[in-house]
């Protein structure tokens, strides 16, 4: 292409043998990647519509076929768990989300102040994020332990239990375990992504908001969060997104029930149950759709109600 | 006068940022590094000590007892080769994959490149578990159930559209011009490619592998769907393989635990200090 010495004649150059011929090259490039997600995620999609009209169970293959829209039926009319894994989701997906924001968004801020060390600090506070569900689960399985648990030990010892409770097999202390496990685990993705925000907050407009007598209050209302807006948005929608189908932990921590009684099964913990141990590829089809227009319903709707990517 | 005002107000200096920085982030620290610790701690304990009152905040004697019954009997050895070679070659494929799909973007124009990069973005939000039964069923019809290779598809086509997007940037902010001169020089696009843009390219190598690599090592519920051969468990799988018994050895646990994350932990040493950078990098352009 340089042979040209002229960028205009160059792209009049360009623009011609674009015309007279298709440049094969690009669309050979993508190529590989194009197959591995038509086939292995598009495809799939499809697929889970296409099940989803069927009676589908590998270990009763003789009633397999197309029943319609008779699993959509069972499940508005007929499926009580259902209901609950909704109100179990709504419950995951917002304590996860907001809690992790505004924990994420402390650290973030004491992390982007000046003092020594700040760097092994920095990588301290996101070790979690590298870590599985699975050793997650494990980890905080142990520190919830009712017999060998430290947190039992601790809190008797400061007085504010007087037995040993069961975290993960109580009714009224199962949720609130597996948030503070998942929240250990999650809080740095929001640290990593706002800490990086923050870095391209120019700093004299700090400084012209001190000579205006604006306190830490007002810098932090009308400078930071403003700056913050789109990271925030996106990162929460993503991490919405990210909570709702997340299931590892919540399936080693109650050892693959979403137990006791349904209190921690999630809408994606009963599809999983449905796939692993009902086997009820049909039925477990008909709850992802759902599950899906309810996800694609939820992300459109929070962007448009964010204004994402709009000045405040 | 002016001492007592100084030394006044160094102390309320002080006392601000222990309330603002030094005591909240000591409590941030403490609850992020304290199950790390607790897990190691549990790990060296004897299986005796670990449930004995009252709780041992040090572990003694030491032992690495937990560690050889994690390897050898409980199958950590296995399960460790099993997850290496699955992250090993969804790395190898993802990174070839990832910098085709870069260099296209970044230095083609062509018909459907919006289309193309609207689908990279559009997977983002499929779920992946509403993946496990059509995918389980793909790979059953293919004959790749309890087979290691499934896994290494399923990773890479997760982890692809990602790092492609990742590596577009990267490649973008390499000149084009270095490439076309080292073309007029008299080298072939490929030798320009590998001359000029590999090298320059290298904190994007690094940063896709090591996603990627952590992506793969760490996924837990494909491994578990589509492998029933205990021989052929992942590290998370095995993992909670081991805590579905009665009989549950907490310090062999702890011992698999601490395997399972210590190459994550050394990657991730490695690169944590480009993680906030890359990140900041993305949120400028962005």
């Amino acid at each position: 292409m340089s042979k040209y010495d002229s960028s205009a004649i160059r792209q009049l150059g360009a623009f011609k043998k674009m015309k007279s011929r298709i440049n094969w090259t690009p669309y050979i490039l993508i190529a590989p990647a194009i197959l591995l997600i038509t086939g292995f995620l598009f495809y799939p999609v499809a697929n889970v519509f296409y099940y989803s009209l069927q009676k589908f169970n590998p270990a009763k293959a003789y009633e397999n076929g197309y029943i319609g829209f008779e699993n959509f039926k069972t499940i508005f009319t007929n499926d009580d768990l259902f209901l609950t894994s909704l109100m179990v989701t709504f419950k995951w997906v917002t304590s996860e989300v907001v809690l992790q924001l505004i924990f994420g968004l402390g650290i973030a801020l004491m992390l982007n102040q000046a003092f020594r060390f700040r760097g092994v600090f920095r990588a301290a506070a996101i070790i979690p994020w590298a870590i599985s569900g699975v050793v997650t689960s494990t980890v905080w399985g142990l520190l919830f332990n009712e017999q060998m648990g430290i947190i039992n030990d601790l809190l008797m010892k400061v007085g504010m239990i007087d037995r040993k409770i069961a975290w993960l097999a109580e009714l009224n202390t199962v949720f609130p375990s597996i948030v503070t496990a998942e929240l250990w685990r999650g809080i740095p993705f929001f640290t990593i992504a706002i800490l990086a925000a923050l870095q391209t907050i120019p700093n004299d407009l700090y400084e012209s908001a001190v000579v205006d007598g604006a306190g830490r209050w007002k810098s932090f209302v009308h400078i930071t969060l403003p700056f913050l807006k789109n990271t925030i948005v996106f990162t929460t929608l993503l991490r919405a997104v990210w909570e709702f189908n997340n299931v590892d932990l919540i399936f080693v921590m109650t050892n693959g029930t979403g137990g006791p009684v349904d209190m921690t099964t999630t809408l994606p913990m009963y599809i999983v149950k449905q796939a692993i141990y009902a086997q009820d590829f049909g039925y477990g089809s008909a709850l992802t759709v759902v599950g899906f227009f309810i996800l694609l319903l939820f992300a459109v709707l929070y962007l448009k109600l964010s204004r994402f990517g709009k000045e405040l | 006068m002016k001492n007592t005002l100084t030394v006044r107000r160094s102390v309320v200096k002080l006392l601000d940022k222990s309330l603002m920085l030094y005591i909240p982030l000591f409590l941030a620290m403490a609850f992020t590094l304290f199950p790390l610790y607790w897990v190691i701690v549990t790990a060296f304990k004897r299986e005796g000590d670990i449930a004995k009152l009252p709780i041992q905040y040090l572990p003694s004697p030491a032992t690495f007892e937990n560690f050889r019954i994690a390897w050898n009997v409980s199958g950590f050895s296995k399960f460790f080769v099993n997850s290496l070679y699955v992250s090993g070659v969804t790395v190898v494929v993802v990174l070839i994959t990832s910098i085709l799909v870069g260099y296209a973007i970044s230095r083609f124009n062509f018909a459907g490149k919006n289309l193309f990069m609207l689908m990279l973005l559009c997977t983002q939000f499929i779920p992946g578990a509403m993946l496990l039964i059509p995918l389980f069923e793909t790979f059953r019809n293919l004959n790749l159930s309890n087979n290691l290779f499934a896994l290494i598809i399923i990773y890479s086509t997760f982890q692809l559209p990602f790092n492609a997007i990742l590596m577009s940037g990267f490649i973008t902010n390499i000149p084009e011009q270095l490439e076309e001169a080292a073309m007029v020089d008299g080298c072939s696009r490929l030798k320009a490619i590998y001359l000029i843009i590999f090298p320059l390219l290298l904190p994007g190598i690094v940063a896709t592998m090591v996603y990627t690599f952590i992506g793969a090592w760490n996924e837990f519920l494909f491994g578990l769907m589509l492998i029933s051969k205990t021989s052929l468990f992942t590290l998370p799988v095995g993992l909670r393989s081991m805590q579905g018994t009665y009989d549950i050895q907490y310090g062999a646990l702890a011992a698999g635990s601490v395997i399972t994350v210590l190459p994550v932990i050394i990657l991730f040493a490695y690169v944590q200090k480009f993680l906030v950078q890359g990140m900041s990098a993305g949120a400028v352009k962005g």
